[in-house]
């Protein structure tokens, strides 16, 4: 009897650990054999803890379980499918999962991310053993003919990047991969540790093979301290089987994998501060140029990437760029792994190819908001990201259309927002994140968000209003111009746009923010 | 803080780190692991090992919200206070939590628990869809170690 009960941490903190006990301790009084697996999540976020069983005709799916429930499930057969008000019928008949384009995600939730033999089993390791057949600049061409760009936030083409560390001539080259996730309503990075952290090895490798690189670190936010030691674990099971270290997969090539824990600081997030936490510094933002491509870490010629992309590369090596590029519209190729959180009936991940609505994701496969109440705002692309109104729901998700929006698909996080959300608070909120979290090199960053929570405060307390929003938008003017990165550059995003879009939540009428 | 000095930890942490790639974050890390957080005392040989000054080791420890300088009390509460948290009440939570008990409570940004808002954190142990009963039930408990 084999059952499959989540080790993700979503899962985790909804008793998944405590769940798993409750069975194995049923089954010990019942006498009956059971095997235990610790899956990654489907991403049906909502129904965690899900438990499957697996049967002969597929995997049977049941949930939200909690350890109350576990009694009845045994006596309804559970092991064997029974019925049950739980039961949620084949897991891969579910419409959430079945409307899905799953590449980079194809075997998260399904495999046990610790099982090698798992993991080869569901095409593991073919991407790398493709590479390992190829000239670097051929690994390069087939990561720029995929069309992938960097899932992080900037959607710089990862070949294009690639391909300067390749050409530029060193002693040593670098590999980093950016497992900072601060995004507010992003887990995919996590989800993708905890899920299948040997794809994101063999990218990580397959990275290295491209450029040259012999050494990579893996910058893991200290608040997810489950992904990393998964990671941990998979890098000396990987190592353990040859597949990192001196000897990849009996090519002579050499590769190691190491994982660092950053310490709470959203701006370490950015490459440049994150490489110089690396090195063990402060997190504050380089100027550029040089490119970390061509003075990376510790000087050297650095590929940094955000774990989605290197997680993306394997399929793109084992299937072929034209495979991957298939999927998408315009200039946005392939799959994005869209986060659907917040006020949401149906949270989790929908990996789907760009082109699919903001409306689709949130009423297909989200169901609406969880309070039921309308839905008023979505934040899309994390707290730099823009305040979308209804009016944008229909856009389709690419990179450009969303720009033209003044708007940003950033990781792909998606943020609902009921009609009870005041937009003027959230844009005090997003200056004072700003303030917070400011490397504070740049003035715009570092003072700009001070006074424009001062601002916004006086705007929601209605003190001199038109003076103020005046004020404000010449402080955002000069943060979009004047900062040295996103952070300080990107937080008028969802500032103006909530003022734009949602002038009554500061007092206006349609008119005034016109005006403003 | 008493430290044995027959096995005194900050040594060897130093000793087994100081030598890796930019050692500083990996020797905090492992001294706030050890002792919870990070003594003044440490400053110093930390420094003397990486060969930096002391304002800069206490500039790397400052900059980071994670480090502590100082011995936390018993539990800590980290209330996520982003967005997708916010959307789900947890500003009210957070009143919750602070009107409620004697707890040591925090904000953070971000669990990457946002489809489950709003989240939480005691102590390593992460929760999620945390309503205000279900916070006084996860710390109901708390109070009397406390
Ligand atoms: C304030 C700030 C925070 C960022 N946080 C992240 C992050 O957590 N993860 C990430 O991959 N990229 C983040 N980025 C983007 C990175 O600077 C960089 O573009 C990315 O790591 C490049 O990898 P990619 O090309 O694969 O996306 C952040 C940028 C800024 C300005
Ligand atoms: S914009 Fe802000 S975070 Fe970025 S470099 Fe300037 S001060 Fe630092
Ligand atoms: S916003 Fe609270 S867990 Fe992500």
């Amino acid at each position: 009897m084999k059952l499959f009960v989540p080790s993700d941490s979503a899962a985790l903190a909804l008793g998944a650990n405590e769940l798993t006990a409750a069975i194995a301790a049923e089954a010990d009084r019942r006498h009956i054999d059971i095997t235990l697996v610790r899956n990654g999540s489907r991403g049906m976020l909502w129904l965690e803890p899900m438990l499957e069983v697996s049967t002969p005709e597929g995997r049977i799916a049941y949930g939200p379980v909690e350890t109350t429930d576990v009694v009845s499930l045994f006596d309804a057969d559970f092991l064997h499918g029974g019925a049950h008000h739980l039961r949620l019928g084949f897991t891969e008949e579910l419409d959430f999962l079945k409307k899905q384009e799953r590449l980079t995600f194809a075997r998260v939730g399904i495999t046990d991310p610790l099982s090698l033999e798992d993991y080869l089993a569901h095409e593991g390791f073919v991407g790398l053993q493709q590479a390992l057949s190829m000239p670097a600049a051929a690994i390069v061409q087939q990561v720029t003919d995929s069309g992938l760009r960097g899932r992080g936030g900037a959607a710089f083409p990862t070949g294009i990047k690639w391909q300067t560390v390749l050409k530029t001539q060193a002693d040593q080259k670098y590999i980093v991969c950016n497992a900072d996730e601060g995004d507010s309503g992003t887990f995919a990075d996590r989800m993708l540790m905890e899920g299948d952290p040997f794809v994101l090895i063999e990218g990580m490798t397959i990275a290295a093979l491209a450029v040259g690189a012999t050494m990579g670190y893996l910058y893991v936010r200290s608040e997810y301290p489950h992904a990393i030691h998964i990671l941990n674990k998979a890098i000396e099971i990987a190592r353990e089987a040859g597949y990192l270290g001196r000897d990849i997969a009996g090519s002579g090539k050499t590769f190691e994998l190491e994982v660092r824990k950053g310490a709470g600081a959203y701006v370490c997030g950015e490459e440049t501060a994150l490489l110089e936490s690396l090195e063990g510094r402060r997190g504050i933002v380089r100027s550029k140029p040089p490119l970390p491509a061509i003075t990376g870490l510790f000087g050297k010629p650095t590929v940094i990437n955000n774990v989605i992309s290197l997680a993306s590369v394997p399929i793109i090596m084992a299937r072929g760029a034209a495979f991957y590029k298939d999927y998408g519209m315009g200039r946005s190729r392939g799959t994005l792994p869209f986060q659907l959180a917040g006020n949401i009936k149906q949270g989790g991940l929908i990996e789907k190819a760009f082109g699919i609505t903001l409306r689709e994701l949130m009423f297909d496969f989200g169901g609406g908001s969880m309070t039921g109440r309308a839905i008023k705002a979505v934040q899309v692309g994390g707290p730099l990201g823009a305040y979308l109104p209804e009016s944008q729901w229909d856009t389709p998700m690419d990179y450009e259309a969303y720009t033209a929006l003044w708007a940003v698909l950033g990781h792909g996080g998606i943020v609902v927002h009921d009609d009870t959300a005041n937009l003027s608070h959230l844009a005090r909120y997003a200056m004072k994140f700003c303030a917070i979290e400011s490397c504070g090199k740049c003035t715009p960053c570092r003072i700009g968000s001070t006074r424009g929570v001062e601002v916004l405060d006086k705007i929601i307390n209605d003190q001199d209003k038109t003076a103020q929003l005046e004020l404000l938008t010449d402080l955002c003017d000069t943060m979009l111009h004047g900062s040295m990165c996103a952070m300080g550059g990107m937080t008028p995003y969802p500032v103006l746009s909530a003022l734009k879009h949602f002038p009554q939540d500061f007092g206006l009428t349609d008119t005034g923010a016109q005006h403003a | 803080m008493n430290l044995p000095c027959h096995n005194d930890p900050i040594a060897a942490i130093i000793a087994s780190h100081q030598l890796i790639p930019g050692a500083l974050l990996p020797i905090l890390h492992a001294i706030q692991d050890e002792l919870r957080f990070i003594p003044p005392e440490a400053i110093g040989p930390i420094a003397s090992a990486l060969n930096l000054s002391r304002a800069e080791v206490h500039g790397v420890i400052s900059f980071y919200h994670y480090f502590l300088t100082s011995p936390p009390p018993a539990h800590q509460i980290h209330i996520c206070c982003a967005e997708a948290c916010q959307s789900m009440g947890s500003e009210r939570l957070m009143q919750h939590a602070k009107s409620t008990g004697d707890f040591s409570v925090h904000p953070v940004y971000c669990l990457g628990l946002c489809a489950n808002s709003p989240a939480m954190m005691i102590d390593d142990q992460l929760h999620a869809r945390v309503t205000l009963d279900k916070f006084d039930r996860l710390t109901e408990m708390l109070g009397d170690q406390s």
